[in-house]
């Protein structure tokens, strides 16, 4: 038993929800009680969709339970059948039907539907919504994409975009954009706008683009065993990525890379004078480890910017980012404890957060901007205007997003010159933004009593120098306290003064 | 009193009812949580159940409230199920875990899910041991929410009802008022009552556990809500005695409401009229302004939260609407008979639901504004056809003559917004 506030991802059922609603012809019998139809607003209020997701509930009530909840099963399956008339049908249980153990896979199976039902196994003790996403697909193409001969052209397949995916959408039209300068045609996108009939073609094509390793790399090992059809490593999120993707798949597919980079403004952008004010901002990632991973690249190469912590929330990707955080030289936080990614994210005193949603709320807590770079995703990252991670245009999109929550170069100036002005201090955040970030309320006796622990010795900041921070500006002010109380600790020095403040601040000159 | 007595043979007293089974588009009644957590300040309710439970705790309110949940759910793990750990222990030990965190915390709920009420977790046994371990300072009660047994506002009935046996014992003639309300309109009630000369008056649920009311044969209530059947069985047990009223929706529904109260506490029409007199015609006024665009029009009600009857009755009599249907989980009717009565016949009644064929009932009716469940609302949008969320209904203060306004501008702005950008794409 575990205690949850909030969490990064649903169960299972929902990421197999995610995959049923991107598709169509494609429906989802769920055996699942009452209440478990809450998931469908998720797709109609979050994403706008248009449509209700084509989920049939089961809706069985505790006065069933003793009785025939198969018998219902059975029944909703039939006039699931009978009123949306899908190509190929998945069915599976959520957490409370797990219980029940009535086998909808087996049921459903013994109904003789005239389409291919594929038994979907999502075990919601053990796992979550991302293991439900990929192995749901998984699923899918195992049932039902055969080999067969490939397209004359070299074509390749779209892998992984999904509903309730961040960009995924716009993410698509990019990599299309990418592959038309290459030559490469688009074979099948799935699960994003596939039919059943679309994933039995997924064979024809030369190769597999993995959009999201978190959704769709179980069926793209499985295609590369069955089919024959490599797939790409890259995920082309930023600069540096784009280029090396299309190197990747060039090379997968026999062709010469074409680069076309006439929309690519994020370097310019990024080595203009103004931009000066990003070197070394301190910034924390958390998120899916695919996001995080081409986040962290960017964010050191392309931003200029430090990386001062990073990690996950989905564990079956602990492996890369503990690496990936070693190359940093930090150390990854796997978690999906709110909590626990609050606390690292506060003793990080990062300048900038790159997060989730959740992180957001973090961020505002804690008075520190965020910008979103991955799911979980809230109604405002599904923007009307075209907004892609990806390529060329998702790198513009990425320094402009990044940059937003920041405070402007010059304006970073003025507020150290005039810090003590009435409006414009500490807790009124950024000119450019509406809002106020709220500082924490009262910090001045979290300084002296949160020191920095090394062994029997407790560091204290005393009053002079915690008189002095504090006329540090707030967006910098986590930073010199920290490269503080590490300077003073590597020297063995317990109480911290104004000097050790400055000397600090010259041995970190730069 | 000047509204005409209802004419029982052509109302919707006796019209049939039109039962159905299959799939639901309803909350369950975890989903309570979210607004009772706000109210009682010093409770802290622990749902024992899925990952599904927290994620829809997380997504039922269409928002995340990250301001300190006094909420959480101990998610069941599948060494809990396999018996290989003791579930008892491990709620023993996040609960004491969590109390120590919030010290600031009173009454704790342990709240039954559908998988821990599949595994049959007994969280009666557990509330009990757990009040003895943590006595004095905290109450461990316990009620269910799980969707097998609750529909959504059925949760805070539910919660309610645990409440009510552990109320002290009271001799007095008081008034107790039922039902987890906003602030605004809670208070508006109570001035309202006390002008008349009634008091004193109390409120269950009550914003901190040392304000909760006493019980007793001379207690008389009144529920602001019409899904409250459970808590209204154990107050009646208890021995209290019920004022059948409708319910306070709109300027007639108030004023029937505190009419009824006010005859069983002997307050003269002069005084009553002294009291309501202004606030009503506010109310009107109000009301007049709000549904001008309400008139003429049809409503159908998908069910969602047993609000359904009593707003139909509001929007048919005192905004000129036409009800195609109204549907409601569940139909009380010793709770909603005096509103059921005042509806003249016409509309289908539906009870329960089997969501495609009543979606096909919507299509075929096109009525101009239906009140349904976030899950339908925009595809039904895209299909041409005006909604209201119902969830708004539950969140947004709507009781009571300040607010009548507001409830019926609740239901016109969808209609005002569509006929905006008609106009705008037209010009």
């Amino acid at each position: 038993m575990k205690l949850t506030v909030w969490t990064y991802e649903g169960p299972p059922h929902v990421g197999a929800m995610r995959v049923a609603t991107a598709m169509r012809g494609l429906h989802y019998v769920l055996h699942a009680p009452q209440g478990d139809t809450y998931a469908d607003l998720l797709f109609t209020m979050i994403e706008r969709r248009d449509h209700r997701p084509p989920v049939s509930y089961t809706t069985f009530e505790g006065r069933d339970l003793g009785a025939d909840t198969a018998g219902i099963f059975r029944d909703t399956c039939r006039a699931a059948y009978d009123r949306f008339l899908p190509q190929a049908m998945i069915v599976g249980a959520s957490c409370t039907a797990e219980l029940i153990q009535d086998d909808p896979g087996g049921l459903a199976e013994t109904m003789g539907l005239p389409i291919p039902v594929i038994p979907l196994e999502l075990p919601s003790y053990q796992r979550k919504e991302n293991f439900g996403t990929d192995e749901t697909f998984f699923q899918i193409v195992k049932a039902l994409a055969k080999p067969m001969p490939r397209s004359a052209e070299v074509s390749v397949n779209l892998l992984g975009p999904l509903a309730l995916g961040f960009r995924h959408r716009d993410d698509i039209e990019e990599i299309k954009h990418l592959l038309a300068q290459m030559g490469i045609a688009v074979n099948v996108v799935a699960p994003f706008g596939a039919t059943p009939e679309d994933i039995a073609r997924l064979g024809a094509a030369h190769a597999n683009i993995l959009m999201y390793p978190e959704h769709a790399e179980a069926a793209a090992r499985h295609l590369e065993r069955v089919c024959g059809q490599p797939y790409t490593k890259t995920v082309p999120i930023g600069v540096g990525a784009t280029h090396d993707f299309v190197n990747e798949l060039a090379q997968i597919c026999g062709i010469e890379p074409k680069i076309d980079t006439a929309r690519l403004r994020q370097p310019w952008w990024s080595k203009s004078v103004d931009s000066t004010y990003l070197t070394g901002k301190r910034v924390f990632l958390f998120g899916d480890a695919t996001h995080v991973q081409a986040a962290a690249r960017i964010a050191r190469d392309e931003m200029g910017f430090e990386v001062v912590g990073l990690g996950c929330y989905n564990r079956e990707f602990a492996r890369p980012i503990r690496a990936l955080a070693k190359e940093f030289g930090l150390e990854a936080l796997i978690s999906d404890d709110y909590l626990a990614v609050e606390q690292a994210i506060e003793e990080a005193a990062p300048e900038m957060i790159l997060g989730t949603q959740m992180e957001r709320h973090i961020g505002k807590r804690l008075g520190i901007p965020c910008a979103v770079i991955s799911a979980p995703v809230h109604v405002q990252d599904f923007p009307a205007r075209y907004s892609p991670q990806m390529g060329w245009e998702g790198a513009n999109v990425i320094f402009d997003t990044w940059i937003h929550p920041l405070v402007m170069g010059l304006e970073e100036h003025l507020l150290t010159m005039f810090r003590e002005d009435f409006e414009f201090h500490d807790d009124a955040g950024a000119s450019h933004h509406g809002g106020k970030a709220v500082a924490p309320s009262a910090p001045a006796p979290e300084v002296q009593e949160r020191g920095l622990e090394t062994g029997s010795d407790v560091m204290v900041w005393l009053a002079c120098a915690e008189k002095e921070l504090k006329k540090i500006p707030f967006f910098v002010r986590g930073k010199a306290k920290r490269n503080t109380e590490k300077f003073a600790a590597e020297r063995g020095v317990t109480e911290i003064s104004v000097d050790t403040l400055y000397e600090a601040k010259a041995h970190y000159a730069r | 009193m000047n509204t005409p007595a209802p004419i029982r043979a052509q109302s919707c007293a006796n019209a049939p009812v039109l039962k159905e089974r299959g799939q639901r588009e309803v909350f369950c009644g975890l989903t309570g949580i979210i607004w009772l957590h706000r109210k009682m300040q010093d409770a802290f309710f622990l749902v024992v159940g899925s990952r599904t439970c927290a994620h829809l705790l997380q997504s039922a309110a269409g928002v995340m409230i990250f301001a300190e949940p006094r909420f959480g759910t101990a998610i069941l793990e599948e060494t809990d199920l396999a018996g290989m750990a003791d579930a008892n222990e491990e709620l023993d030990r996040e609960v004491a875990r969590l109390l120590a965190r919030r010290p600031d915390i009173k009454q704790l709920f342990l709240v039954g899910s559908c998988p821990s009420e599949v595994i049959k977790l007994d969280l009666a046994r557990a509330a009990e041991r757990l009040t003895v371990q943590h006595a004095p300072h905290v109450r461990v009660l316990n009620y269910s929410g799980s969707g097998i047994e609750t529909t959504f506002t059925q949760g805070e009935d539910a919660c309610l009802a645990a409440m009510v046996p552990v109320l002290r014992n009271s001799t007095a003639r008081e008034l107790v008022l039922v039902g987890a309300l906003p602030d605004v309109v809670e208070d508006q009630a109570i001035s309202l009552l006390r002008a008349m000369g009634i008091g004193p008056i109390r409120v269950l649920p009550s914003a901190r556990a040392e304000n909760a009311p006493e019980i007793g044969e001379h207690t008389v209530f009144a529920c602001f809500q019409p899904f409250l059947g459970e808590t209204t069985a154990a107050l009646e047990r208890r021995g209290a005695q019920r004022i059948r009223a409708p319910f306070p929706f709109g300027e007639e529904g108030t004023t029937l409401w505190l009419r009824a109260i006010a005859d069983e506490f002997g307050v003269d029409d002069a005084t009553f009229a002294r009291v309501t007199d202004a606030p009503r015609a506010r109310a009107r006024k109000a009301i007049e302004n709000a549904s001008t665009a309400l008139h003429g029009k049809s409503v159908f009600f998908m069910p969602d939260s047993q609000l359904e009857i009593p707003l139909a009755r509001f929007l048919t009599r005192e905004c000129g609407m036409e009800a195609i249907e109204i549907g409601a989980p569940y139909i009380h009717r010793d709770l909603v008979g005096p509103d059921l009565d005042m509806i003249p016949e016409g509309p289908q009644i539906s009870e329960g639901q089997d969501v495609d064929l009543q979606l096909d009932r919507v299509r075929a009716a096109r009525p101009d504004l239906t009140v349904c469940g976030l899950g339908l609302a925009n595809p039904l949008e895209a299909e041409g056809l005006s909604t209201k969320w119902a969830i708004e209904l539950v969140f947004t203060p709507v009781h009571f003559y300040e607010q009548a306004g507001d409830l019926a501008g609740l239901f016109s702005r969808p209609l005002r917004r569509r006929a905006i950008l008609e106009q705008g794409a037209a010009r």
